[in-house]
C-alpha cells in the first residue's frame, strides 16, 4: 500500500532545482526514548507543570503584581493575598464557618431532591414510552424557562424561606439530569440491546447490564451540568433576603463597600464549582475505564 | 444436486421452515423459503450480499416475525453476529455470563472460555482484544448455553484470511463437544466447503440448491470432488466462468 499526502504539492526549489517532487517521509520511534534520559523528563515536567491549573495561576500572578504596584485600586480588585486574608480573618471572626455551612447545606438538600427527582423521572423516561408521554414534554417546557425567572414566581408561592432556594437548586439540578439521562437511556446501542435479548436474558438483566451501564456517560454529562446549575441556584436564591450563607456575605461585603468580602464569596463559589467539576472527572475515571477515550497530546 | 423440500415434517427438534415469506414494502425479500436442519447439522447458507440471508436468520433467531409461512426453532438458541457485538462496558467473562444463571456460571464460562483458546483472558475489556479474539468471546458467549441451535451470521467476514483459518478449525473442534445443529450464513465459497454438512444457495429469496458434502477434512483442503464442488457452488451462483 502506498501512502500519499494529499495537501503535499510537488515543490520546487526555484526555476534551476531539479522538478522532482519532494518525497516526505516520517520516522516513528518509541515516544520513550526521548523521555528517559532525565534532561528529557525534567523538560516534560517543566513544559507544563500545572497542568489544567496553568491559565488561573498565571492570571492570579498577573493580578497580585499589578494589585502590588497600584495599578488595580483596593476598592476594585484586591490582592489575591489580601482576599485570602480576608478569608482568614472572616473565619477567625467566626462568620464565614456558619455562612459556609449554610449555604453547603442549602446546596446539598436541594442536589438531593433534584437528582432525585432527575434520575427517577429520567429512568422512568427512558425505559417506558408511558414514561417519556408523562415527563418529556414537561421537562422540555421547563428546560426553556431560565432558571432566573422562576424565582419571582417561587417566591410568590413558597415566600421567601429556605424552600424557596432548596427548590430553586433543585430545580437547576433536576432538569439537565433528566435530559441528559432520558437522551443517554434512548441513545444505548440497539444492536446490544437485540444482542441481550437473544442471550435469553430477563429484563433485569437488560436494564443493569445493559442500560445502565450503557446510559453512565450520558449520566455523568448530566451530573456535571446538574452540580454546575446548583451553584448557579444558589446564587440567585441566596441573593433573596439572606441573613445568612454565602450570598448574604457578599451582599454585606457590597453595603460595606468591602470588596474583599465580595471576592471571599466569589472565591468560594467557583471553588464549589471547580470541586464538582473534579468530583466528576474522578467519577468518569472510575466508571468509565471501559471506553477507547481520545487522550490529547 | 437435490432440492431440499420438507413440507410436512415435523420434528422435536431442528429448524422446520415452511413457506416462509418476508417483505419489505411490497419487495419480497424472503418468497415462499422452505428449509429444515437436521439435529446437528452444520448448514451453510451461501448467497451474495443482499439476497436475504440475514433477513432469514432473523427470523429464526426469533427477532423478526414472517409475513407469511411458519417457522419451528428449538427455543434454546444462541446468534453469533458478524461484529461481536460485546458489551464495551462489560470485562469477557461477564460478556460470556450475561444470559447464564445459577451459581455455576461463572465456571461454565471458564470452561468455554478455555474451549476457545482464550483462558486468562477473563479479566480483558473488550477494547484490548483483537478481532478475531473478540470473535470468539461471542462464540463462548453462544455456546454456553448449551443451545441446540446456533445461528451464525457471517461470524468471520471481517477476519483476516490466517485468523479465519484458526476460526474454521475452532468451529470444528467445538462440533465434537457441544451436540448442536448449526446455521452458518456466508458469501464465502472456500468457508462453506470448509465448514459444512450441507451447502445451500439461495437464490430469489429462495434456497436454490443443496449440495451434501461427504468430504474428508483433507478432501475439503485440496482433491478433485472439493473443485466439482466449488464449480458447481459457483454455477449455482451463478459466477460460472469467472473465477
Ligand atoms: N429492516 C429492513 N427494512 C427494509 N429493507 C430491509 C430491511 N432489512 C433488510 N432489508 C432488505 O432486504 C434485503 C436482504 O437483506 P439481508 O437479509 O440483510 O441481506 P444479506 O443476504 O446480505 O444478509 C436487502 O435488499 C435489504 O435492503
Ligand atoms: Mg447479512
Amino acid at each position: 500500500m502506498t501512502e500519499i499526502p494529499l495537501a503535499a504539492p510537488a515543490v520546487l526549489k526555484g526555476p534551476g532545482a531539479t522538478p522532482q517532487r519532494a518525497r516526505e517521509r516520517e520516522v516513528f520511534v518509541p515516544r520513550d526514548a526521548r523521555r528517559r534520559t532525565t534532561l528529557g523528563a525534567l523538560r516534560e515536567r517543566l513544559r507544563w507543570p500545572l497542568g489544567i491549573y496553568t491559565t488561573p495561576v498565571v492570571i492570579l500572578l498577573a493580578w497580585e503584581i499589578l494589585a502590588r504596584a497600584g495599578v488595580l485600586t483596593k476598592t476594585y480588585a484586591p490582592a489575591p493575598t489580601s482576599i485570602v486574608k480576608a478569608a482568614v480573618d472572616l473565619w477567625q471572626q467566626g462568620v464565614l464557618g456558619p455562612d459556609l455551612a449554610i449555604s453547603l447545606q442549602r446546596a446539598g438538600l436541594g442536589l438531593a431532591l433534584g437528582l432525585s427527582v432527575g434520575i427517577t423521572a429520567g429512568v422512568l423516561g427512558g425505559l417506558l414510552r408511558s414514561g417519556e408521554y408523562l415527563f418529556n414534554g414537561l421537562v422540555q417546557v421547563l428546560n426553556t424557562i431560565p432558571l432566573l425567572a422562576v424565582l419571582p414566581l417561587m417566591i410568590v408561592w413558597f415566600g421567601i424561606d429556605e424552600l424557596t432556594k432548596v427548590l430553586l437548586i433543585s430545580f437547576g439540578a433536576g432538569v439537565p439530569m433528566y435530559l441528559n439521562l432520558f437522551a443517554a437511556i434512548r441513545g444505548v446501542d440497539q444492536r446490544l440491546i437485540e444482542m441481550t435479548r437473544t442471550t435469553g436474558a430477563g429484563t433485569w438483566r437488560l436494564v443493569t447490564r445493559v442500560l445502565v451501564p450503557g446510559s453512565l456517560p450520558g449520566f455523568l454529562v448530566g451530573l456535571r451540568f446538574s452540580l454546575a446549575y446548583s451553584v448557579l441556584g444558589l446564587v440567585a436564591a441566596e441573593t433573596v433576603n439572606a441573613d445568612q450563607g454565602l450570598g448574604f456575605l457578599i451582599t454585606q461585603g457590597q453595603t460595606y463597600l468591602q470588596t474583599n468580602q465580595v471576592f471571599v464569596g466569589l472565591v468560594i463559589y467557583s471553588l464549589l464549582g471547580l470541586l464538582a467539576d473534579q468530583f466528576v472527572r474522578a467519577l468518569e475515571r472510575v466508571l468509565l475505564r471501559w471506553r477507547p477515550s481520545y487522550e490529547a497530546s | 444436486m437435490s432440492s431440499t423440500v420438507a413440507t410436512d415434517l415435523r420434528r422435536g427438534t431442528g429448524v422446520v421452515v415452511e413457506r416462509v415469506v418476508r417483505r419489505f414494502g411490497d419487495r419480497a425479500v424472503l418468497d415462499q423459503l422452505d428449509l429444515t436442519i437436521e439435529e446437528e447439522e452444520l448448514v451453510i447458507l451461501l448467497g451474495p450480499s443482499g439476497c436475504g440471508k440475514s433477513t432469514l436468520l432473523r427470523l429464526l433467531a426469533g427477532l423478526d416475525r414472517p409475513d407469511g409461512g411458519r417457522v419451528e426453532v428449538p427455543a434454546k438458541r444462541a446468534i453469533v453476529f458478524q461484529a461481536d457485538r460485546l458489551l464495551p462496558w462489560q470485562r469477557v467473562l461477564p460478556n460470556v455470563t450475561l444470559g447464564l444463571h445459577g451459581p455455576d456460571a461463572d465456571r461454565r464460562a471458564r470452561e468455554v472460555l478455555a474451549e476457545v483458546g482464550l483462558a486468562g483472558r477473563e479479566k480483558a475489556w473488550p477494547k484490548e482484544l483483537s478481532g478475531g479474539e473478540a470473535q470468539r468471546v461471542s462464540l463462548a458467549r453462544a455456546l454456553v448455553s448449551e443451545p441446540e441451535l446456533v445461528l451464525l451470521d457471517e461470524p468471520f467476514a471481517a477476519l483476516d484470511a490466517i485468523t479465519r483459518l484458526r476460526m474454521h478449525d475452532l468451529v470444528r473442534a467445538l462440533r465434537t463437544k457441544h451436540q448442536a445443529a448449526m446455521l452458518l450464513v456466508t458469501h464465502d465459497i472456500d468457508e462453506a466447503i470448509a465448514l459444512g454438512d450441507r451447502v445451500l444457495v439461495m437464490n430469489d429469496g429462495r434456497i436454490g440448491s443443496s449440495h451434501e458434502v461427504h468430504l474428508t477434512a483433507a478432501d475439503r483442503e485440496a482433491s478433485v470432488a472439493r473443485e466439482e464442488l466449488r464449480a458447481r457452488l459457483l454455477e449455482d451462483l451463478g459466477l460460472a466462468g469467472q473465477h
